[in-house]
């Protein structure tokens, strides 16, 4: 598939999602959109992402592949690279930390540049990881920040979140620092994809769509938020109804909100059977995951099976004579 | 086989992907890039699939008519048995963060070469035929049909992959294509299309217990021959013994050094380090049957790695030894590290290896009873026990190539350090990001260093060389020591190629220069019979 359709068509299909939800309430499908999508999308969401952890879960580990990234335990007197080459499970869970919350392995990249001579340099080349970073926490914390309106009273931690998100007080209603970043960060994101050559080149429809999902969720949210005001009250009462399982439509939420939502509930419904699974993946990846001890203490396979070999008999079988010749000790004279 | 282009040509790489969507665009096996088939007698030898006469140029590859679904059922039963490998095809977001660290894709150009596209070409019909998404939405979800002509782009970019991971460093979720190839490969071998390369080596190992068929009188007197060399060049005779019961210590090194220069050197080194030591208390022995430290079934499959893996805990068992010492080499110390005590262990047999010299436990080797033999000489070195005369290494000024899997599946990166910098006065780093972890293939790994893919070995091993013609230009580097049987078989050619004034010597000929013998004679020369500057003269005065 050309780049074009591979941006066009996801694009195309966001485009209509957009527009589902806006036809959907206009003909009075409001419970529709509020109750059962979402409820719909909650159950494929934690469904799907479980079953697709038992089924990664249900094939085993048969080798001990520890990729290793600076130097392994050896003696008391070689200094030992704890985090990037872990020998003790304790230590696996930092290098799992430090690659879950800082991505430590995209923090290496590097930028490779051939030049006349012929020379390769490789320079630094944080920008991805600066992105990439920024995106993920930014839509935790905006994940986080939401939580206000599922919890009566609002928890404590999520004002103060609010609060520091919103710490430079800039406009009213006042900017949040991670709406500005997330979209900095996703246009990034985004336009690298497009402008690289190879990005470009790789990239499958199946990254842009949740690229233009996100964006579609996002803008949503931030119109609804700085620019075309929907009634909070009766989102919040929506919200609060839908946790307690006892759902009432309140009338009147602005047709934006529903965009937001649906956005939302495809993003959730789609994620369990996409490479967003990555988020669930990254915890079992066996490269990062296993301490490279594997010397030290053996790994055992749990479908390991005989296999046929050549015995030393059958060595000496068929050179016996030619092992005699050179001295060589042999089992049957 | 058309000609290797001169380097100027060659280096004259374009990073830009053609116009042609990759899904689009099969596979054009190009001269000089690919390996040729496996003969049928060694695909009989082990017992292996579909041997017959073939060709990779051929239209026909003489696959068994039911092709697909043996290549799909194998797909299937591999997700059932590797997490790895399921994981790896469902999380990939496609960042590309790994597509410029390969040496392939950094010396070829070639898309296909980024890891992230290598492997797609099996994510792609893995999504077709194993996931919803991709059975529904088929190429809208980046699904593709199993077709000819894509087993043959998996053949075709499946061995221009010489399992490095350097691109699994990079990966945010540690995506390793040497995981991926390494099945993939075993999916190929399923139809008995390995290349010969790789194959007769596997053939050969089998029957005779190393890769390049030696027979064991034709093994011990190719070490005796080195031991000659080894009286001419200081006047001591070393004494190895073979197959010998009740030595404390069995020492299996890749065949690839008793072999060919440079290897040979280093096999020398062991030889007068062994000596040296066998009257501070070492008792070792050389195996014939367990000649072999490398395994290029690990290139073939799993299975067929175990299986000539077996030799070496099946002979430390028959010879009654303690433990294992292991020679200087890269991939047979991934399967040695990673996989031996899974695929053979326990060896309940051996006891926990322990230096007969200086006393020290190799605790972090307790289970699987091996050592590399930079350790050991490590820990001698530390401890006194070598009298050493680095200046016999004067003529080198030395850089030091990580190998693939004893930085990346180990972490093996001071100890040979260590080593070198004990017995030169010269030793030089490569730039950071070519070194330890971030370390380039020599281009020729995973049984890639054929003669008939010469293109793609100077090609994949573009990244190194440049990075030792950098070392070279500043500090006069003129001599590239490594840890590996593959490299000392396959970056002389690279040097000679793209930085004609280096050389390849493994860590141990630079010991064995150095290290001095009870009743030397004073060495005029180096183990390869070159002067020492500054003891010629010498030689003319005694005469």
């Amino acid at each position: 598939m050309s780049a074009q359709k591979s941006i066009l068509y996801p694009l195309v299909a966001v485009l209509v999602l957009i527009l589902i939800p806006v036809i959907g309430v206009k003909l009075g499908l409001s419970y529709f959109f509020a109750v059962v999508v979402p409820y719909a999308a909650f159950v494929i969401f934690f469904g799907g992402i479980l079953c697709k952890i038992v089924n990664w879960a249900r094939s085993p580990v048969p080798f001990r592949i520890t990729t290793t990234c600076g130097q392994g335990k050896s003696f008391d007197w070689v200094k030992h690279n704890k985090f990037d080459n872990p020998f003790t499970n304790k230590q696996v869970f930092v290098r799992m930390v430090l690659e879950v919350l800082c991505f430590r392995s995209l923090f290496r990249n590097l930028k490779m540049e051939l030049r006349d001579g012929p020379k390769l340099t490789y320079g630094s080349a944080k920008w991805l990881w600066l992105g990439a970073l920024a995106f993920h926490w930014s839509f935790l914390i905006i994940l986080l920040r939401h939580m206000r309106f599922f919890a009566q009273p609002v928890p404590g931690f999520v004002d103060m979140l609010q609060s520091v998100d919103g710490f430079f007080e800039l406009g009213v209603p006042q900017l949040f620092l991670t709406d500005a970043v997330i979209v900095a960060a996703l246009t990034y994101l985004f336009l690298r994809r497009v402008v690289v050559p190879q990005l470009r080149y790789i990239s499958l429809p199946s990254d842009y769509f949740p690229l233009f999902l996100l964006f579609g969720l996002i803008l949503s949210g931030i119109g609804m938020r700085y620019f075309f005001k929907v009634d909070i009250i009766k989102v919040k009462e929506l919200a609060m109804s839908l946790v307690i399982l006892k759902p009432t439509v309140p009338e009147g939420i602005g047709a934006l909100f529903y965009v937001h939502l649906f956005m939302l509930c495809v993003l959730f419904a789609y994620f369990p059977f996409s490479k967003l699974t990555h988020m669930a993946g990254v915890f079992l990846s066996p490269t990062r995951n296993l301490a490279n001890n594997s010397r030290y203490k053996r790994h055992v396979n749990p479908w390991d099976y005989p296999v046929k070999v050549h015995t030393y008999e059958e060595y000496e079988e068929e050179f016996r004579e030619k092992m005699k010749e050179v001295g060589l000790p042999v089992e049957k004279e | 086989m058309a000609d290797v282009p001169k380097p100027e040509e060659l280096a004259k790489i374009d990073h830009t992907p053609p116009e042609t969507p990759w899904m689009e665009t099969p596979a054009v096996l190009k001269d000089g890039m690919w390996c040729y088939g496996a003969h049928p007698k060694n695909l009989e030898i082990v017992d292996m699939p579909n041997p017959r006469e073939w060709s990779p140029r051929d239209e026909d590859w003489k696959l068994p008519d039911n092709w697909k679904e043996i290549v799909l059922d194998g797909m299937k039963d591999r997700l059932g048995k590797f997490r790895s490998f399921k994981l790896f095809m469902d999380i990939c977001v496609r960042c590309g963060a790994c597509a410029d660290k390969c040496h392939y894709f950094i010396g070829s150009g070639d898309p296909k070469n980024m890891p992230v596209l290598r492997a797609e070409l099996l994510r792609s019909v893995y999504r077709k035929n194993f996931t919803l998404g991709g059975k529904l939405f088929k190429k809208l979800a980046g699904g593709r049909d199993l077709t000819m002509d894509v087993f043959k782009e998996w053949w075709y970019y499946l061995f221009q992959c010489s399992e490095c991971r350097r691109c699994s460093v990079f990966c945010p979720y540690g995506i390793d294509t040497a995981e991926i190839t390494i099945i993939g490969r075993e999916l190929i071998n399923l139809l008995g299309c390995n290349i010969d390369w790789i194959q007769a080596p596997v053939a050969n190992c089998y029957r005779t217990g190393n890769h390049l068929g030696i027979q064991p009188h034709a093994y011990v007197s190719m070490i005796e021959f080195f031991c000659d060399e080894i009286e001419d060049v200081t006047g001591v005779r070393v004494n190895p013994t073979f197959n010998r019961k009740g030595a404390e210590i069995l020492f299996i090194t890749p065949s690839g050094d008793v072999f060919a220069d440079p290897g040979t050197y280093t096999a020398m080194g062991y030889l007068i380090l062994f000596h040296y030591l066998e009257s501070m208390g070492l008792d070792i022995t050389w195996s014939t049957y367990a000649s072999e430290g490398g395994n290029f079934g690990f290139f073939t499959s799993h299975e067929m790695a175990k299986r000539l893996n077996a030799k070496m805990y099946a002979e430390a068992e028959r010879l009654g030894v303690k433990w294992i010492l292991g020679g200087e080499c890269g991939h047979m110390w991934r399967v040695v590290h990673q996989y031996m005590d899974t695929f053979n262990g326990p060896p309940d047999f051996l006891e926990e290896p322990v230096s007969p010299i200086t006393g020290t436990k190799f605790e972090h080797a307790k289970s699987t009873k091996m050592v590399h033999i930079c350790e050991f000489t490590a820990d001698l070195i530390r401890h006194n026990k070598l009298k050493l005369d680095p200046s016999r290494n004067d003529n080198l000024v030395v850089t030091f190539h990580d190998s693939c899997n004893p930085a990346r599946a180990m972490g093996f990166l001071e100890e040979p350090r260590y080593i070198i910098k004990n017995v030169c006065n010269n030793f030089y780093e490569m730039p950071s990001n070519t070194i330890r972890e971030e370390t380039f293939c020599c281009g020729s790994g995973a049984g890639l260093n054929a003669g008939e893919n010469l293109e793609l070995r100077m090609r994949g091993g573009f990244p190194r060389a440049n990075a030792v013609k950098h070392v070279h230009e500043k500090h006069g580097v003129n001599m590239l020591a490594c840890i590996c049987a593959i490299d000392r078989a396959a970056l002389p050619t690279l040097m000679e190629y793209w930085v004609p004034e280096v050389e390849v010597t493994g860590v141990h000929e630079l010991v064995g220069n150095a290290l001095i013998l009870d009743g030397e004679k004073k060495r005029t020369t180096d183990l390869r019979g070159e002067p020492l500057p500054g003891m010629e003269d010498i030689e003319d005065e005694d005469l």
